[in-house]
Order: C-alpha cells, then sequence, then structure tokens
C-alpha cells in the first residue's frame, strides 16, 4: 500500500467492516478497542478510517494514518491480516443484545 | 421488511445488504435500520444514487413478496446510549438521519425521561426524510437548518451546521452531552471538529460516516 497518498482520498469508518468481520468473529468488533502497534494509539475500532475501494478493505489508525488491518473476502475466500494490532480488547457485557 | 429469524436490533445498528447478479457478480452496502426496536418489521431507508450499484435495485426493482440477502443487525459501536445520565444530541447530515429515526422511536417506546436533541441538516424541503417522526415532543427538541433551499415562510436557521449553529442549537458543553454524528465524511468531520473546539470532550462523541457521495449537507 502507497501509504501518504491514499490517506485523502474517499473513506468511511470502522463501522463499515462490523459486517465483514462478522464472517471470522462472533463478537462486534466495532467497539472494540484497537491499540495501534505503530504510534500505540487506543481507539475503538470504530473510529478508525477505513478505505473501502482498494482490493481488500483497509483501516488505518486515526492518530498515525499507519494500516492496522487489512480485509479482503473474494473466490479465494476471506483474508484478514492485522499485524498492525497489538492489543484487541473486546468487552463482554452481561446485557448484550445483538 | 419481514425478517423471519431476526435476533432483535439496538437502535443505531445497520445492515448489509448483498445483491448477487445470474453471472455471480456481487455489490454490498451497508444500510441503517430506521425502525426501532420494539417494532417487529425492520425499516431501511434508501437513497437513491444515480450512479449506484445498489440502491437503484432497490428503489426501482425491489417488489413486494422479493427476497434480499441481509447480514446483520451489525454493530455495538454507534448505538443509543441506553443509560445515559447526560442529555443525548445528534446531529445528522442528509440520510445520516436514518439511524438517529430508530433512536428517536426507542426514546419515545421506552418513555425514556434523558433528554435529546436532534440537529439535522438537509438540502431542501423536499429531502426532510421521516417528518412524521421529527415532530418535537416533551424532552425532544428537533432543529432543521436547509442547506440550499428553505421552505416558504422558514424562519428557523439555514445554511451548513457551523460552530454558530451548534452553539445555538445543541446541548453545552458543561452538561456533557452524549454526542452522536452521523453522515457523509466531510460533514461528520467539520461538525466534530467544530464541537472539540467548543469544548466537547472527544471521548463524548461517537460518530458513523456515510459512504454515499454528494450528500454532504
Amino acid at each position: 500500500m502507497n501509504a501518504a497518498d491514499d490517506t485523502d482520498a474517499r473513506y468511511l469508518d470502522g463501522n463499515a467492516i462490523g459486517g465483514p468481520l462478522t464472517e471470522l468473529y462472533a463478537a462486534d468488533l466495532t467497539a472494540a478497542i484497537v491499540i495501534c502497534a505503530s504510534c500505540g494509539n487506543e481507539q475503538p475500532l470504530a473510529a478508525h478510517r477505513v478505505y473501502p475501494d482498494a482490493p481488500a478493505m483497509v483501516v488505518r489508525c486515526p492518530g498515525c494514518t499507519s494500516v492496522v488491518m487489512r480485509y479482503a473476502s473474494d473466490a479465494r475466500g476471506v483474508r484478514f491480516e492485522m499485524t498492525g494490532v497489538r492489543l484487541l480488547t473486546v468487552a463482554m457485557s452481561s446485557d448484550e443484545t445483538a | 421488511m419481514r425478517l423471519p429469524d431476526w435476533p432483535g436490533h439496538v437502535a443505531g445498528q445497520h445492515v448489509d445488504v448483498r445483491l448477487t447478479a445470474p453471472d455471480g457478480y456481487t455489490a454490498q452496502r451497508s444500510y441503517s435500520i430506521a425502525s426501532p426496536p420494539g417494532q417487529p418489521e425492520v425499516e431501511l431507508v434508501v437513497e437513491r444514487l444515480d450512479d449506484g450499484e445498489v440502491s437503484p435495485y432497490l428503489t426501482d426493482e425491489l417488489r413486494t413478496g422479493d427476497q434480499l440477502e441481509l447480514r446483520g443487525p451489525i454493530g455495538g459501536f454507534f448505538v443509543w446510549p441506553e443509560h445515559s445520565d447526560t442529555p443525548v444530541q445528534l446531529i445528522a447530515g442528509g440520510s445520516g438521519v436514518v439511524p438517529f429515526l430508530a433512536m428517536l422511536g426507542h426514546h419515545q417506546e421506552t418513555q425514556s425521561d434523558v433528554p435529546v436533541g436532534l440537529l439535522y441538516s438537509v438540502r431542501t424541503d423536499a429531502d426532510v426524510i421521516a417528518r412524521d417522526e421529527l415532530r418535537p415532543r416533551a424532552g425532544v427538541d428537533v432543529v432543521l437548518t436547509f442547506t440550499r433551499d428553505a421552505p416558504v415562510g422558514w424562519d428557523g436557521p439555514t445554511g451548513r451546521i457551523d460552530r454558530d449553529k451548534l452553539v445555538r442549537h445543541t446541548v453545552r458543553p458543561e452538561q456533557r452531552p452524549a454526542i452522536m454524528i452521523c453522515g457523509s465524511t466531510p460533514f461528520v468531520e467539520a461538525v466534530t471538529r467544530e464541537l472539540v473546539a467548543l469544548g466537547h470532550g472527544v471521548d463524548r462523541i461517537k460518530t458513523e460516516r456515510y459512504g454515499g457521495m454528494g450528500d454532504g449537507s
């Protein structure tokens, strides 16, 4: 990925990758707290930038714009890369509705 | 829509709609749920984008009785703050109002006593979504601003949401409102920036950005 050039382009946020990630995870990850492996920034996945137009969905840190996750789904299957994540925390609430 | 195995949703969640062409090509888009959780049928609001891959099918071709491939409900972040002990301020640009319709409906269904305000930026009177559900009532304050053409006789705000409108028409930072903003990416960025400048904590602001282009009201 060519980092700097792409970061001004059209982007959404981590809410947009919530659906695709349900193919892999039972828990909702949009509310999960992500610590960026590059800068240590700590934010909910929903507050991250998501670039949906690349061949993969690319999730970038809202602090330093480093790539934290990439997700692709095609005939070969689902591929999910998250080397840019130092720690992912999913809060387990007792009154989980969904 | 009637959804047989629907597990129920939380106000603010969305679904992904997937269309598959006869040749196997698929296109998928996210749509916020407009109906409150207490309602048995699930309503989406679809804004038709002329160059869209999914919305023209949903608005022009889909008929009662047709089946759709859906994934959801999705999202646990951009949802109504159920046990908020501070007021809730909703700020919508264009079709970004849709998740807030579910929240206002839920607020009414549960007879919540949390004060809620909605500031809704929309291009023209004809673009207002769900006018009936946006009528102010006890505990609910709704303010519209028209960015292109205001209706005749309108004496409310006009023009885009700026710092002055936020000061006049939203809950003050001292009250520590839970703030939710939904709209196009430029809308969300601009409103968030102004709110932070006014003294609202970043940790009190939740946002959802819409993909539809040309909806920057």
